[in-house]
């Protein structure tokens, strides 16, 4: 009768200690070997792979072995000087998710300045429609990841007051569902990547208020399957970017301690490549930055020692939150 | 010309190497200094993607441009700017836009889970002002993947935007058939009837009716659960009060099932009714505790710590007290 849940089994032999040098290697060597021409990274989203590789590399005290100069100077070139947008690579249209990699970028190294700040502040506020929700370029797709995308951009620039924040929040409250999750838009399915985004956005707004904190936190660890893996939606396979979109979400409810511990920690370190270094989405797939930075991210909040503390509203380095004195709140 | 985009790398000829393209002269990717996410690119992509700036910065819009953007999409179909310009050229031509259509779902079927293909398609709906291949298209899609968020996603807005509810119900319905479990089938009734009836008495009598007779089924199916008490949002008697549900409920738990869904279902009575006072004498804190207790220690251990919280949580309740403050950190 009883039919299997959606799962995987973590193989005997998987790794089951943080192979950190390792990680710092995979980063660094990202892209540079012709094995990647398959599963390089690709210019369309070059800007947050830079985003994804620094902010590992920041977390494990590791920055400084790339050159600082040569990332300022990409990212400046990036910036539009047209909308203030900033592009995923130079002379490509800007867009609201590399301009927040950017600026993310620009905030661990201190280098806000390296940008036309008010351009970009300029940028995000005219991508925001009338009831309230973000478009992620120009062009017009509308989804929830951009109403994050905005306010976290803006509130790095201290400029959250350069949208209509309230209607902001109205469009983000309308897409929560009848189970307290939240989709993309109104009334799509509810998804851990868009539950983060908006309790994101709610954290970042200051109204968390308006979620069902203990519903939306138990809809959150029912994502934990047998494996110890987080999936995303109900009967769909665990996956590593998971542990991070539900456990940063946990995080801001104040509610981290719901979920199996010890057994997400094993499915994390069951997926990284013992070989190439980093992580893939299950064990065994092939290692991404994209992967290794959500399970460094879930690790720190886990309390990994070796990993500094990841803030889970930005997927920032901690310090460079308390040093900017980011305003930002949690349950 | 015909066979450019051709995937036989024999026949491919370069860009550079033909005769029709000898008056453009192609403009490379600048990468910048920045040695991180660093991009490898394939002879034939750099050759195609060389020419496309070309004639986007020329805003070349011919024919031969036309084809080019075909090439490069196919090369990197997540491109957006790519088919930015590629609507821009089939508007200055004035194209065949049903050809374009079933180009898009040519594309679309070979990346069901890319963004910029359905925003395209999006588009290129909205200038034609039908959506009459819009069902057809999404189900030979969710055929092959019945949770693609991309199709779901635009299955509701040409649903809503063309008013294409009517045999949606049927649809859906075919799919919970097909797959009991499948939370984006529950989640399309949901919108369906949100967006039609509504949730009247009869609705809810008879939406009520049919979750039991899945939940019959298949007991621990989260999905079912969940739109059930979706369901009973609409109620105004609450979650407790439903004679329906409550005798299903506690006939299913008499018979011996133990299905985590269903013990915290019963868990969720209690705690409305110790709450709300009055009602039924079933639901007590002490049956809570009770059940709190079996999924804590045997039916659902992978979330102990939830258990144990809810318990206390109907406990102080009952005595009048403040939510339980979390534990130390333990785990």
């Amino acid at each position: 009768m009883a039919i299997p849940i959606k799962d995987i089994k973590l193989p005997e032999d998987s790794p089951k200690e943080l192979l950190l040098d390792k990680h710092v290697e995979f980063i660094k060597r990202y892209g540079k070997s012709d094995d990647d021409y398959e599963f390089g990274m690709s210019d369309y989203l070059r800007m947050s792979g830079m985003y994804w590789g620094l902010t590992a590399l920041e977390l494990v005290d590791k920055l400084h072995i790339l050159p600082e100069n040569d990332v300022i100077d990409f990212i400046k070139r990036c910036q539009d000087p047209e909308t203030g947008g900033i592009s995923a690579c130079i002379d490509h249209d800007p867009h609201l998710l590399y301009t927040l990699s950017a600026v993310q970028i620009l905030c661990m190294y201190d280098r806000l300045d390296a940008v036309d700040a008010s351009a970009v502040v300029n940028y995000v506020t005219s991508l925001q429609l009338p009831d309230g929700s973000f478009t992620g370029d120009k062009w017009g797709e509308v989804d929830t990841r951009f109403s994050f995308c905005a306010v976290a951009t803006l509130a790095l620039l201290n400029r959250l007051d350069a949208i209509d924040v309230e209607k902001a929040v109205s469009f983000v409250e309308s897409c929560k569902n009848f189970d307290e999750g939240f989709g993309s838009r109104p009334f799509s399915e509810s998804h851990a990547g868009m539950v983060y985004c908006c309790l994101g956005f709610l954290s970042i707004t200051g109204r968390l208020d308006i979620v069902d904190r203990d519903t939306l936190a138990w809809w959150l660890c029912e994502r934990q399957l047998p494996s110890g893996g987080l999936n995303g939606r109900p009967e769909k396979l665990p996956d590593v970017c998971y542990s991070w979109w539900v456990l940063s979400s946990l995080t801001m409810l104040g509610r981290l301690h719901w979920i199996s511990a010890p057994a997400l920690k094993r499915f994390i370190l069951a997926c990284q490549d013992v070989e190439t270094g980093g992580f893939s989405d299950r064990p065994g797939d092939v290692a991404d930055p994209y992967h290794t930075v959500f399970g460094f991210a879930a690790l720190s909040l886990l309390g990994f020692d070796s990993i500094k503390p990841v803030n889970p509203t930005f997927c920032m380095p901690q310090h460079v939150i308390d040093k900017l004195k980011i305003k930002h709140q949690l349950l | 010309m015909g066979d450019s985009s051709s995937d036989d790398e024999n026949a491919w000829v370069f860009y550079k190497d033909r005769p029709e393209w000898k008056d453009v002269d192609p403009v490379p990717q600048d990468d910048g200094n920045a040695d991180i996410a660093a991009i490898r690119y394939t002879a034939k992509f750099k050759d195609v993607y060389d020419y496309f700036r070309a004639v986007l910065t020329k805003q070349e819009k011919s024919e031969r441009a036309l084809q080019l953007t075909k090439d490069a999409a196919e090369l990197n179909p997540a491109n957006y700017t790519v088919w930015q310009f590629r609507r821009d050229i089939l508007k200055a031509l004035n194209k065949d836009l049903y050809e374009e259509l079933e180009y898009s779902q040519h594309i679309i079927d070979e990346h069901p889970k890319n963004y910029q293909v359905w925003h395209h398609r999006r588009v290129l709906v909205e200038w034609l002002k039908d959506a009459s291949k819009e069902l057809h298209l999404t189900e030979l899609i969710l055929n092959d993947d019945a949770k693609n968020y991309h199709a779901w996603q635009h299955r509701q807005w040409a649903i809503k935007t063309f008013n294409l509810f009517e045999n949606e119900l049927a649809y859906v319905d075919q799919l919970i058939q097909d797959d009991i479990r499948n939370n984006s089938a529950w989640n399309q009734r949901y919108f369906v009837i949100n967006n039609t009836s509504g949730f009247t008495c009869e609705v809810l009598k008879s939406e009520i009716k049919y979750t039991l007779e899945k939940i019959k089924i298949a007991k621990e199916n989260e999905s079912a659960w969940n739109y059930l008490r979706g369901l009973l949002l609409h109620d105004k008697e609450g979650l407790s009060k439903n004679e329906t549900v409550t005798n299903y409920c506690e006939e299913l738990y008499s018979s011996g099932n133990r299905s985590p869904f269903l013990l915290a279902f019963l868990v969720d009575m209690c705690d409305e009714q110790v709450s709300q006072g009055g009602g039924d004498m079933r639901y007590t804190l002490e049956r809570a505790e009770e059940l709190c207790n079996s999924l804590a220690n045997q039916y659902d251990k992978i979330r102990t710590k939830y258990w144990q919280y809810m318990a206390e949580k109907i406990k102080n309740k009952a005595e009048g007290k403040s939510e339980p403050s979390p534990p130390s950190d333990d785990s």
